[in-house]
């Protein structure tokens, strides 16, 4: 499509000043990554809704804006700054601005022996031989152009390394700063968790930005979860209201190895949160769990891609999604269960809440299956605040804003209550009672106390 | 002055006339019962005094404690001390019990002017209804109604009048589905909680609970009127002859 590649000189001329001084411009097989993930993107650049996985979102928006990779404005920030976005109870909190990281402005605290924490620049740089088989080995950039994009633009990011045996008990926590610019800026931070074989871990992603302008922040994380390790990954999107975010997680499963993902999509005016783990060792879990929430114009696209590539896995998606004013919120939930993958146990649910008439979901469960011994289910439902609920609540002398917050904290606690007791817990909780507050503050009968119960009310199957 | 005193209420639902001119006087102290076939209003004079906004009021004037009842939302109406017991009470995944009682009292509470009662203050007192309703204290911290049986619903709404301690108290169809034993212990629940400031309106079909709850007054509602009123032998009288005689008077009583 012309339109969807109308920018791709000023990503030619940023890549090609890029790739001349980008940290391990020097070493061939990082060098050919980068510009085979180029190539791949200028081929197909970016996706239009005639792509079957981007039906319902369009990024157009992204296509026709003149991106620049984002300045150094690691300078412009203080620590003081950064305070209210803090978590408190976390093992370290390592800073990123602009996809760039900022040691100054990060928490290094003490973690076990064991664990390396550190940044993928400096890695690439200091010690590439332990990332090289891993760092684009499990992304397929061929499946997605912003994952290309991402690739070609790699550089900095996290990279942690969990030693085997070793058990990190505290959160290890990854904030990444957006701060405007003049210009219209894109950052492309790249993580790479590789967790050993009886490891056990949590890692947080907080995304949010500073200031308003056009940002773009287009991310991956591949996790690599060696046999048997026990690894929670939170992905918290919070950016402000002209943003957009794309994120892709990438989880590789060994044998037994147990992985929660949660994301929590609170900010931003288009985000797309791509989940796709692969269930490579038999006996392996994978729970997904997520909440988004959106109001005014935001545009929220999860697309989960659970594949089973080997026998007696067992994957759960739970998703619910909030949405009020002209929020669009998008469910994509694919399973796939390769020839091998027998006595496979996969289970996929979304449950929606509208809360005005404007709002939209697009929920589209797809399954494809090649093995003959396995369960696969699925559901969606689509509902509002039931004014037999909000009625109860309020003949019992619970004010109406008072009640709409309740029905919606409880329909958000379903995803709350997956999430193991803890630092992140608190920190996502305070983060979607905030959210919540305001969304039950601001509906539209709350200020005439006059709420239309004539509709029904009751939840819709259409799973 | 009564403490409810409803004139000439005219209700309609869905501009089907429901309510076709109730009159209805109750004190303090008092205990009524509007029996009355299915589909004679008896629920929806019931939802009105709780404030429900799907029920257009079209005609009439309701005034509780002197004030305008019909002007009150539904949580204003449980402020001033009216507590109904729902039919079919809701299910509400998510939200404790136990939190979602002491929201309740302390949203009363502080429309009152008294000061919240923290967590410690309310088990004491929460515990000692929940002996009196035979409830077990596990389904407090469960999810509001979710997954409980009809007579633990039932037996729910009593608790929540229980610690709510209203000042009218509008039971609808309480009885409905529940077996003997349930009955009695929901029935004796709200028996204990007569007193001479509180007044309760039982809403039911059949005359099983005033058994419990003896009545000061029975009014028999058939099609949208109060058709005769009475003492408790009425509701006796009701149970050997069957509404069949009502409602002849019903007609009757309708204006050519």
């Amino acid at each position: 499509m012309i339109t969807a590649t109308q920018h791709l000189e000023s990503y030619l001329e940023s890549f090609s000043e890029f790739e001349k001084l980008a940290a391990g411009h020097a070493l061939p097989w990082l060098r050919k990554l980068r510009q085979d993930a180029f190539a791949r993107f200028c081929e197909v650049g970016f996706p239009t809704t005639h792509d079957e996985d981007w039906r319902f979102t369009n990024v157009s928006a992204i296509a026709q804006t003149p991106f620049r990779l984002a300045p150094n404005a690691r300078g412009q920030l203080s620590q003081k700054d950064l305070e209210p976005y803090r978590v408190v109870g976390v093992a370290c909190q390592l800073v990123f601005v602009n996809g760039r990281f900022a040691r100054e402005l990060s928490l290094l605290g003490k973690l076990p022996d064991g664990v390396k924490v550190s940044n993928l620049a400096g890695e690439i740089s200091s010690n590439p031989g332990a990332i090289e088989p891993h760092l684009g080995r499990y992304l397929d950039i061929r499946r997605d152009a912003f994952a290309a994009l991402n690739t070609a633009f790699m550089e900095d990011g996290a990279y942690v390394h969990v030693r085997r045996g070793t058990l990190v008990d505290d959160p290890i926590c990854l904030l990444f700063v957006s701060t405007g610019a003049d210009a219209a800026s894109m950052s492309h931070p790249r993580n790479l968790i590789v967790a050993e074989e009886d490891s056990q871990a949590t890692f947080v992603e907080d995304y949010l930005s500073l200031d308003g302008g056009a940002v773009f922040s287009n991310t991956v994380t591949e996790l690599v979860a060696g046999d048997h390790t026990v690894l929670s990954h939170y992905m918290i999107e919070r950016e402000h209201k002209q943003a957009f975010n794309i994120s892709t997680l990438r989880i590789q499963q060994r044998r037994g190895a147990n992985v929660v993902s949660h994301s929590v999509l609170l900010g931003g005016a288009l985000v797309r949160n791509n989940v796709h783990p692969m269930l490579a060792g038999e006996g392996g879990e994978c729970l997904i769990n997520g909440l988004f929430i959106g109001n005014g114009h935001q545009h929220l696209d999860n697309y989960m891609l659970v594949e089973h590539a080997s026998p007696r896995c067992g994957s759960r998606q739970f998703y619910n999604g909030i949405l009020d004013g002209h929020a669009h919120g998008v469910f994509h939930g694919r399973i796939i269960v390769h020839k091998d993958a027998q006595k496979t146990d996969a289970k996929q649910n979304n449950r929606n809440l509208l809360l005005s008439d404007d709002a939209q979901i697009d929920t589209k469960p797809q399954l494809e299956i090649y093995a003959d011994d396995v369960k696969c289910t699925h559901g969606a439902t689509i509902g509002q605040i039931e004014g037999d609920a909000l009625f109860y609540l309020r003949s019992r002398g619970i004010d109406e804003v008072s009640a709409r917050k309740l029905l919606l904290f409880a329909f958000a606690s379903e995803c709350l209550d997956r999430m193991k007791p803890g630092p992140v817990r608190k920190h996502v909780e305070g983060l979607i009672y905030h959210c919540l507050f305001q969304m039950a503050s601001s509906a539209p009968g709350a200020a005439t106390g006059n709420h239309g119960e004539d509709s029904a009310r009751n939840w819709e199957e259409i799973g | 002055m009564s403490l409810l005193e409803i004139k000439n209420l005219h209700v309609k639902v869905d501009n089907h006339e429901i309510l076709k001119g109730i009159d209805l006087k109750v004190n303090a102290g008092e205990v009524h019962s509007i029996m009355g076939p299915n589909g004679s209003g008896k629920s929806t004079l019931a939802q009105v005094l709780a404030r429900r906004e799907t029920y257009a009021v079209s005609a009439g004037e309701v005034s509780y404690n002197g004030k305008d009842l019909l002007a009150m939302k539904p949580e204003e109406a449980a402020c001033e001390g009216i507590f109904m017991a729902f039919q079919y009470p809701v299910e509400i995944p998510g939200i404790s019990n136990a939190y979602f009682l002491r929201s309740a009292l302390n949203a009363i509470r502080k429309y009152r002017g008294l000061d919240e009662i923290d967590a410690m203050d309310f088990l004491p007192m929460f515990r000692e209804k929940l002996k009196l309703l035979d409830m077990d204290e596990k389904l407090m911290n469960r999810s509001v109604n979710e997954g409980f049986s009809g007579g633990e619903k039932k037996r729910n709404e009593i608790l929540q009048m229980a610690v709510l301690e209203p000042t009218l108290a509008i039971l609808d169809e309480t009885d409905s589905g529940l077996d003997i034993d349930a009955l009695r212990i929901v029935a004796q629940g709200v028996d204990a909680m007569r007193n001479p400031e509180r007044a309760i309106i039982v809403v039911t079909h059949y005359q099983r609970l005033l058994n419990y709850i003896v009545p000061d007054f029975v009014h028999v509602l058939v099609d949208g009127r109060i058709v005769r009123s009475g003492g408790p032998e009425l509701a006796l009288e009701l149970e050997e002859k069957g509404y069949g005689s009502m409602e002849g008077e019903a007609r009757h009583a309708t204006p050519a």
